[in-house]
């Protein structure tokens, strides 16, 4: 493998023998299987090993199939209600816990924020299953707001993160000199800070989308039967015959997620 | 909530000076509702995430000092045998104390393929995370843009990705038996090599970000301060990079130990049900295995684990911050 020279032919202190080979082979392994999945959602015939010719068979497939359909209304729902929600409280928070000296519990707060990151899912997820059994056999319900209530705390901290960062790097003269003018508390934060803050809280909304949409583990154990979404419904696909159908959903699920990361980072740039 | 020192030292950016004495009234006043506004912004998230994150934790640990019900739940009665069958089992003959080694075995292997998995991590990661930084300015973006992107992307159809890749009828092993390397397939699904395979191709992103972020504030004059000094590339390697990029290289096996070892669905999808991992074993406990305490006590042990690693992170990151700056 051709190293890709940046100074020429002669000595570079920043070449090292085999980093760039090994890095072409990292990329090449990232993205081979992904983009051979994506391959297959377009194969004609029901076979996941040869290739029959291009068609877009198994989308419809998927789409008119019922279960499908339910889970993938179920997705975004669950997905639109908790990062909305997720966003909101992680807002409020992040203006709460910016720009403050330290006060006292400061420490409990960042810990109960971040938590979601920092314990293994399916820990989460059981004692999720525990406390959510007992409510269940304590009043009956059985609906969605299990769901919703578990992907909005878990959305939290990845809504919270941009927005804080977008506190923090934000001048505040402009605020002051509102202030000065006469502007009341609430009109600077609605003229001021909320539309300077605005790329923040749509990057922490997408991101706590894309994070509730692929979500796993804690809706496995959440789930009441039947309330299946994309992924638990794909996971139990994938121990029976495996159809490209399941390639079809991916590749949707994918394209969903790259072109959400794609605007955070268009965003993010214009920032800089 | 706040005594009267605390309110007056309440914003830090602020351009007036913070001596409580030449507050006016009206500014101590303002800046004791300030600390009061505060909470109250914070207050709506602390609470979700106390019913539906912290709390949880809280009653799981409870449980697992319970008797487990007949099917599946509990009965609400004190009894240490979760904690005890964590690690132990009585013999069903004579009754006594053995070690319980179906658990011991997936301990071990828990620790063991994330270990591998961090590893690999960092034979793959770090030469990309260098590459990466010793990009053009222009072209940088782009490189870690392709990093970001799997990171983002769902954890199944990752998982799902890389096992069509080492199916017996996959393409790895077409290749093995085009070539010639063997006749049959090889079977590396549902083995340890395909959970560690997968692990490492999930997590893969979480090693070259953090290590990234160390090597682009890399100074590069170090490095050719070494080479004028007659050092071979190795040696500059070890001695002047290494050791400054050292943080990232912790956070990044960190970012992957911890996950691995708490993984759940790559195991699930590619061990086959028999290379069970720590996530599946305390899974088995609310599902066939009908013992709520145990798998309880379970999870609290993991997560001991984890808390003990991210320690161990904290501690190696302020001994790093000491002696650098």
């Amino acid at each position: 493998m051709a190293e890709a020279s940046t100074t020429g032919t002669g000595f570079s202190i920043r070449r090292l023998p085999g980093f760039t080979a090994t890095a072409v082979v990292c990329y090449v392994m990232l993205y081979a299987p992904i983009l051979a999945l994506v391959a297959y959602s377009f194969n004609a015939g029901s076979s996941i090993a040869v290739w029959e010719g291009f068609s877009l068979h198994w989308y419809g497939a998927a789409w008119q199939n019922a279960k499908v359909q339910e889970a993938t209304l179920l997705s975004l729902l669950v997905a639109t209600v908790s990062s909305v929600s997720a966003t909101i409280l992680a807002s409020m928070a992040a203006l709460g816990t910016t720009r403050t000296r330290a006060y006292r519990g400061q420490m409990v707060v960042y810990a109960m924020i971040n938590q979601p990151l920092m314990v293994p899912e399916i820990v989460t997820a059981v004692a999720l299953l525990i406390v959510f059994a007992l409510i269940k056999s304590m009043t009956g319900y059985q609906g969605l707001i299990y769901l919703i209530g578990a992907h909005t705390a878990f959305c939290i901290p990845f809504a919270y993160l941009p927005i804080r960062a977008r506190l923090e790097g934000m001048d505040l003269s402009l605020e002051v000199a509102a202030a000065d003018l006469y502007a009341t508390p609430f009109k600077t934060f609605r003229l001021i800070t909320l539309p300077l803050l605005w790329p923040g809280i749509i990057a922490g909304m997408m991101l706590a989308f894309v994070i509730s949409l692929d979500d796993v583990v804690i809706t496995e154990f959440v789930k009441a039967p039947g309330q299946d979404t994309l992924p638990t419904y794909m996971l139990g696909q994938l121990r029976r015959v495996i159809t490209p159908e399941i390639h079809a959903i991916s590749t949707a699920l994918l394209s969903i997620s790259v072109v959400m990361v794609s605007i955070i980072f268009l965003l993010n740039r214009n920032k800089n | 909530m706040s005594s009267p020192g605390s309110e007056t030292a309440a914003r830090s950016p602020d351009v007036r000076p913070p001596e409580a004495g030449q507050l006016s009234s009206y500014e101590a006043a303002s800046r004791k509702s300030d600390v009061n506004r505060n909470y109250l912004l914070t207050l709506p998230a602390l609470i979700v995430l106390a019913l539906a994150a912290s709390g949880p934790l809280l009653v799981m640990l409870l449980y697992s000092f319970l008797t487990p019900g007949d099917y599946g739940g509990v009965v609400w009665e004190p009894s240490a045998d979760g904690w005890f069958r964590v690690f132990l089992t009585r013999d069903i003959f004579d009754d006594t104390l053995r070690l319980q080694d179906a658990h011991l075995t997936i301990f071990w292997r828990s620790i063991k393929l994330s270990a591998i998995t961090t590893v690999l991590c960092i034979l793959l990661g770090f030469p990309t995370a260098y590459f990466i930084a010793t990009r053009s300015h222009h072209t940088r973006n782009m490189w870690l843009f392709l990093i970001t992107i799997p990171f983002w992307t769902n954890l199944l159809i990752r998982t799902f990705a890389i096992m069509e890749v080492i199916r017996n009828e996959g393409v790895v092993n077409n290749i093995l038996m085009a070539i010639g390397l063997t006749d049959e397939p090889i079977q590396m699904l549902y083995t340890d090599f395909s959970i560690m395979v997968g692990m490492t191709y999930v997590y893969l992103p979480l090693m070259i970000l953090p290590l990234y972020a160390s090597m682009e504030k890399l100074d590069f004059r170090l490095v050719e301060a070494g080479y004028d000094l007659y050092a071979t590339r190795f040696r500059v390697l070890r001695r002047v990079i290494l050791p400054l990029v050292k943080p990232g290289l912790v956070a990044g096996s960190i970012l992957v130990f911890i996950p691995s070892l708490g993984a759940y669905v790559t195991p699930r999808v590619l061990g086959g049900g028999k290379n069970m991992m720590l996530g599946n074993l305390i899974e088995l406990q609310f599902g066939q295995g009908q013992n709520w305490p145990l798998g309880a006590a379970l999870s609290i042990t993991l997560l001991a684990i984890v808390m003990l690693a991210l320690m161990v992170y904290v501690r190696t990151a302020q001994k790093t911050s000491d002696t650098h700056g």
